[in-house]
């Protein structure tokens, strides 16, 4: 890993079209700015293991269905 | 074609049921073969994995207890399973029923997106916090009842 000391209101630059700014640090926490393409998809680690874990989960569901009313069935395909 | 499926052991399934997930799902990266089925309850269907018979999905339509839902996805991340717009797309929240009594719930944070002309699918991240890993089928759907009776 590459591991860089900014201070605030430095950035970082990965490639030619996206910048990590920190805009600032309180504590433990640090707030950092992230400018890149639309392209780029940018999220928090924690989503992904939360989205990872639940699939997981859906895999292991017991394959037995409650019973309920939705009205009427419709058919995606 | 001939599929060995959690649900149903060996059954015969149409080839256009089959859909392709190019990238996987998150955490199954490497399965991306699949069918979709009826399940045996209405409205729930399976997205069954061709490659392992043990890897399926149970899937809901989000909309049926979420109609205010929206997914706010750019057209670069469509691109990748062919679409240009909404119009050819289908929207699944993969359910899951856990075995303990927890009550089943639906991923409304990662769909499945999936380009109904070609069989191509993805799971998508959004990042609007009213989306959830687990929301409440039963409970959502009395409150959406309760707010149009």
């Amino acid at each position: 890993m590459l591991i860089l000391s900014r201070k605030i209101n430095e950035k970082i630059m990965i490639g030619e079209d996206i910048s990590i700014s920190i805009i600032e640090i309180r504590g433990d926490q640090v707030r950092i700015g992230v400018d890149a393409p639309k392209t780029v998809k940018v999220f928090r680690q924690e989503v992904f293991d939360a989205i990872k874990a639940e699939n997981k989960a859906a895999a292991e569901s017991k394959p037995v269905f409650p019973e309920l009313d939705f009205g009427a069935k419709r058919d995606p395909l | 074609m001939k599929v060995a499926t959690k649900a149903y052991g060996l059954i015969e399934v149409d080839e256009r049921q089959r859909i392709s997930f190019p990238l996987g799902l998150l955490g199954f990266e490497s399965f991306k073969e699949y069918i979709l089925l009826d399940a045996e309850r209405q409205p729930f269907y399976w997205l069954q994995s061709l490659e392992v018979e043990q890897i399926a999905f149970i899937l809901i339509n989000p909309f049926l207890f979420r109609p205010d839902y929206e997914l706010d996805i750019n057209d670069e991340e469509l691109k990748d399973i062919g679409l240009s717009g909404p119009e050819k797309a289908l929207i699944f929240s993969i359910v899951t029923i856990p075995s303990g009594g927890s009550p089943m719930t639906a991923n409304l944070q990662g769909p499945l997106i999936i380009n109904r002309d070609i069989r191509s699918g993805k799971q998508a991240v959004l990042t609007d916090p009213r989306w959830k890993t687990k929301h409440d089928i039963i409970e959502e759907l009395a409150a959406v009842r309760q707010g149009t009776c």
